[in-house]
Formats: C-alpha cells, sequence, structure tokens
C-alpha cells in the first residue's frame, strides 16, 4: 500500500529565531489584505441563490391558477420531522373543471419551526404541488405565525410551470370514453 | 486506574515539605459550552495546580436518540438524520450510511452513482479538515488560519449547494443513488476548485507547519503511542497520525475507491504535530481522488433502475403512468424493500471509521440501527492522554483529536 510519511524536518535557525517568521505571517496577511472582499454584506448584498436550492417549502398553482395538491398525503407521511398537516376535503364547488379532481386539502399547514428543509415532500410528491424554493430568511414573533397556512403556502408558492397537465388529459380521456 | 506521570515540581513535591504547604487536588469542569471544547463535550479535570491529574469526559449533551428514530421510519426517511451525525461532513455520511443499506440489499449502484459519491465523500473531507484545521488553529491562538479556511470552506459549500440544494444539511443520497444528477458544469467547477485550492491549502499549511508557536503548542504534546492508537479503537487522521497506515478505502475499498491512486498519509511519532499534518497531506490526496474521478466520469444511470422496490420511480414517469405512481406510493410508504438479514459496514469518514450495523426483518423499516461513531472511540483515550498534561495543553489535544459532538453523542 502506498503511504507516505508526513515529513517534519528540525527548525532552521531563522525559523527558531521567530522574528523572520512573525514577518513571513504578516507578509501572508498582508498580501490578503489587498486582496478583494470575499463576504458579503447581508443583507443588503444577497448571495445568487442556484436553481433546485432547497429553501422554505410551498405549495403551487398551475399555469391555469389551479390548485395541484390532491390531498393524498404522501408528503405529510414522508416528512421525517413530521412538520406537515393535511386536513383533506373536497374540491370547492366553484371549480367544476376540477370537480373530477375528487380531493382537495381543506387545510394544509406546515410548521416551519419542525420544517428541516429535506426537500422529501417535494420529492414524494405524484403531483408536482409542493416546492422548495428561494426564501430562505424566515422569522416570526410568535410560534403561530412560524405556522404556514395553506393561503399563505399558496401566496409564497406562485405559479410554476407545468408540463403534463395530468387531470386534464384524465378527464380528455374519460371524454373519449376510455376509462382508465 | 493507576497512571504513572510526572510534572516539573514533582522535584518539589518530593521534598520534605511543611505540611501547611501541602495542597488539595482542585476540580475544574471544562464545558459543556466552552469554546475550545467543539461542541458541547464536558471534561471533568482534577487538577493539582494546573497539571491535570484526572480527566473524565462526560458526553451525551447532544443525544438526540438517532439509533432509535431510525427503527421508526423508512430508509430513505432516515437520510437527513445521517446529516446530522458528522455535520462538518454530512455527504460522506449521507453516502457511508446509503452503501450500508444497499449492502443489506446486496444492490450494486451504477458506476456514475459511485464516482458521484466518491467526489462527493472526498469534497466532505476537504472541507472537514478545513473546519479541523482552522479550529485547531484558533484553539492554539492562530486566528488567520481559520479566516482562510473558512474562505475556502465556504466555496466548497457553494458547490454542495449547487449540487444538492442545500449549504450544510445536504441529505444527498438515497438507497439506490442519490437525490439528483449532477447539474451541468458542476464537474468543471469543481475542477476549478482543485485547481486553485491546491496553492491556497500550501499557503494556509505554510502558516502553521514551520510556526515556532504552533510548534511549541503541538509537538511532543498528546502523543498517543502505536499500540495506545490500536488499543482505544482510533480510526482516521488520528489513528494513522500514530503511524498505523490503516485506511478502509485502501483496505475494504467500497464505491470504486480501487480505482483511484493516492497515498495514505501517516505520521511518525503520534503527537499533536502529527495529527495536523496528516490531515493536511490528506486534503491533497482528496484532491487527487477527485481529480482522477472528474476526470474520468462515467456516464449512463445514476441510480440503480432495475431496483424497482428500492428506487422511486422519476418524476414525469410518475405523472404519466398509473403502475409508477402506484410504484411511487409503495415505495415512499412501506420504504425500500430489504431482505431480512444483517450487515456491517464502514467508511472512511474523515474523522475516522463511520460503521452502520443494520439488523433487517424484511420491509422497508431496519429492526435495529447501529451506529459507530469515530468520535466517539476517539474520545475514548482522553482519560489517558490528558493526565499529566497542562490545561492550556489539554486546548491542544482536543484541537488536534478533531471530534464532532453531533455524531459521538448522535
Ligand atoms: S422539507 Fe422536509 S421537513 Fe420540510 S416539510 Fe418538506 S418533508 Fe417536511
Ligand atoms: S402536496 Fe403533493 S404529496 Fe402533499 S398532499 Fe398534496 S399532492 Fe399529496
Amino acid at each position: 500500500m502506498a503511504t507516505v510519511t508526513v515529513s517534519r524536518p528540525p527548525l532552521t535557525l531563522s525559523e527558531r529565531a521567530y522574528l523572520p517568521q512573525i514577518l513571513a505571517g504578516m507578509r501572508i496577511t498582508l498580501k490578503h489584505l489587498f486582496a478583494p472582499n470575499v463576504t458579503l454584506s447581508y443583507p443588503e448584498q444577497r448571495p445568487a441563490i442556484p436553481p433546485g436550492y432547497r429553501g422554505v417549502p410551498t405549495l403551487v398553482m398551475d399555469p391555469h391558477g389551479r390548485e395541484k395538491c390532491v390531498s393524498c398525503q404522501l408528503c405529510e407521511f414522508v416528512c421525517p420531522p413530521k412538520a406537515i398537516r393535511i386536513t383533506p376535503g373536497a374540491v370547492p364547488a366553484d371549480q367544476p373543471d376540477r370537480a373530477h379532481v375528487e380531493k382537495a386539502p381543506a387545510a394544509f399547514d406546515i410548521d416551519m419551526l419542525r420544517c428541516i428543509y429535506c426537500g422529501l415532500c417535494q420529492e414524494v410528491c405524484p403531483e408536482e404541488a409542493i416546492f422548495l424554493q428561494n426564501d430562505y430568511s424566515l422569522s416570526g414573533y410568535s410560534r403561530d405565525e412560524m405556522v404556514n397556512h395553506k393561503d399563505r403556502l399558496y401566496e409564497l408558492g406562485g405559479t410554476l410551470p407545468d408540463q403534463h397537465f395530468k387531470w386534464d388529459k384524465k378527464k380528455a380521456a374519460e371524454e373519449h370514453g376510455n376509462q382508465h | 486506574m493507576p497512571t504513572d506521570f510526572s510534572f516539573p515540581d514533582s522535584a518539589a513535591k518530593a521534598a520534605n515539605l511543611p505540611k501547611e504547604f501541602e495542597t488539595e487536588k482542585m476540580s475544574l469542569s471544562m464545558g459543556p459550552s466552552h469554546p475550545s471544547t467543539h461542541g458541547v463535550l464536558r471534561i471533568q479535570f482534577e487538577l493539582d495546580g494546573e497539571v491535570v491529574t484526572k480527566a473524565d469526559p462526560v458526553i451525551g449533551y447532544l443525544h438526540r436518540g438517532d439509533e432509535k428514530i431510525a427503527e421508526n421510519m423508512t430508509y430513505n426517511q432516515f437520510v437527513p438524520y445521517t446529516d446530522r451525525l458528522d455535520y462538518l461532513a454530512p455527504l460522506a455520511n449521507n453516502a457511508a450510511y446509503a452503501i450500508a443499506v444497499e449492502r443489506l440489499a446486496k444492490l450494486e449502484v451504477p458506476p456514475r452513482c459511485q464516482a458521484i459519491r466518491v467526489i462527493t465523500s472526498e469534497l466532505a473531507r476537504v472541507s472537514s479538515h478545513l473546519m479541523g484545521l482552522g479550529a485547531y488553529g484558533i484553539d492554539v491562538g492562530a486566528w488567520t488560519v481559520f479566516m482562510y479556511c473558512f474562505t475556502e470552506r465556504e466555496k466548497l459549500y457553494t458547490l454542495f449547494e449547487k449540487l444538492t440544494g442545500a449549504r450544510f444539511t445536504t441529505s444527498y443520497s438515497r438507497i439506490g443513488g442519490v437525490a439528483r444528477d449532477l447539474p451541468p458544469g458542476w464537474l468543471d467547477e469543481v475542477g476549478a476548485f482543485c485547481t486553485q485550492f491546491l496553492p491556497i491549502l500550501d499557503e494556509i499549511l505554510a502558516l502553521l507547519t514551520r510556526n515556532k508557536i504552533f510548534l511549541d503548542r503541538s509537538v511532543g504534546v498528546g502523543v498517543i503511542s502505536r499500540a495506545d492508537a490500536i488499543a482505544y479503537g482510533l480510526s482516521g487522521p488520528n489513528l494513522r497520525g500514530s503511524g498505523v497506515a490503516l485506511d478502509l478505502r485502501k483496505d475494504r475499498p467500497y464505491s470504486g475507491y480501487e480505482q483511484y491512486d493516492f497515498d495514505v498519509a501517516v505520521g511518525s511519532t503520534g503527537d499533536c504535530y502529527d495529527r495536523y499534518l496528516v490531515r493536511g497531506e490528506e486534503m491533497k490526496q482528496s484532491i487527487r481522488i477527485i481529480r482522477q474521478a472528474v476526470a474520468k466520469m462515467p456516464g449512463g444511470d445514476w441510480f440503480a433502475r432495475d431496483a424497482r422496490k428500492i428506487f422511486a420511480p422519476p418524476k414525469d414517469k410518475v405523472l404519466t403512468s398509473m403502475e409508477e405512481l402506484i410504484n411511487n406510493f409503495m415505495i415512499v410508504t412501506e420504504g425500500p424493500q430489504m431482505p431480512a438479514g444483517e450487515v456491517y459496514f464502514e467508511a472512511e469518514n474523515p474523522k475516522g471509521t463511520l460503521g452502520f450495523f443494520i439488523v433487517s426483518t424484511g420491509g422497508g423499516v431496519p429492526y435495529r440501527l447501529k451506529i459507530r461513531s469515530p468520535s466517539f472511540c476517539n474520545l475514548s483515550i482522553l482519560p489517558k492522554l490528558c493526565v499529566g498534561n497542562l490545561v492550556s495543553d489539554v486546548v491542544s489535544i482536543l484541537g488536534s483529536l478533531d471530534f464532532v459532538m453531533g455524531e459521538c453523542d448522535r
């Protein structure tokens, strides 16, 4: 097996004399004094957020402004710290084009004091309805404030593009007599 | 435990001093929130003047019951918890855990996934050692080193953020693969990091390696003999610092480590200085491995596509096919399906040997999961190592052991 034994030669006279070493160290630090800054003046300057960042979990709507979550509760199940609480309900009557979806969340709470931003909810969601987006600095004055309710989750989430329009396709298929 | 030690004024002690000069031993509690105990370690000292006559590490302040938690969730749900073991190298923990479970399932992941795990583990090693060096620098009074180390570590964290979506709690592995493929251009950024990092590493090391003050604080301090290192079950740089060339990446290669060309750094005397030197050299070797892995990154799948009962199907399939949707539900709710059996797997983590012992009765939840954490074993030598040293040397010893309490207490 290839090994390298780290070498530890004895100190030379100038190294032992201490002062030259101090000066050499100062030279290195001095060089850095004139190097560009590596820090950001947060919060005036903000770091760039890369795509796929795992920020605060949010609920998103499809491009037609419709709710995507079908209240399957898979995210509630998988969430390791049990931060999500869902109360399933019916699809509101004023959404006839979604009547065939059967279910929607009546309440959807994410307790941000429990959430660990692991992203498992987004990963398992079969509807692409929950996304961890770019928000990272979350604060509040009370515990209640730190629980994101459904309205807040949709407000944070906004609308994301959708490639599939799964339920529209299903409806179209049903209308053609193809009962999947 | 009788221990023999000598300290400078033992001669004065031996001299027949009158009774009123006899001093009492003092007891001192260092930590659990002491800046130089690296987390929530508490050491109960018995002191004679400034010399330690007894040291008792008190651990458990960060105990979260991770092993019990693991019994109550599926294998994939436990991945975020492995971030919080050695929280200075979460990517390495993620990989070690996933490999352990895959060994249980006798599942071979594709070469691309293996190479990704090698790169992430080695990057984690570099970032962990940077933190170790920086913190050791502070312990013995060299602030600058810490700042330079953190500048470099920040660059690594930016890379981690691009790859996993989080800087710190990466949760990147899944059983049978990784959470997502490498983002485009990421490998080039890793290559660029390696290129600019090596000169900077030399500069950082130059601040300490030949620095008389640093040498005075570390050479000959906290010497762990070869025999002791083995007897106390040390691992990682602390073991290699004592001259034992044990590195699981070489001895029992996993995740394709046998394909890479690298050397194992060992020390000769086993003092604090050797442990520091070994960490410095290991970073260089890690960069060597990363460069090779980047150069020959295989294409193809980044998860085990055939393992249909273990790795959840890709999202677009879940959205378009009923079978895949059901499969997704099954894997999430019942967990990746494992056979009944036992497995023990250990990986060479930055801090030492991280082992997972998993007992499965089948299904998606472990019956028992035991974590062998390197920091816990490495700390076991403290009662022996501290005795006979000055309190200020204990600070240097703790810094050179580079442990992490999240993993020790788990
Ligand atoms: S990110 Fe993780 S912890 Fe947070 S709500 Fe989703 S699953 Fe739960
Ligand atoms: S967000 Fe997704 S996983 Fe969670 S209940 Fe809604 S559809 Fe199911």
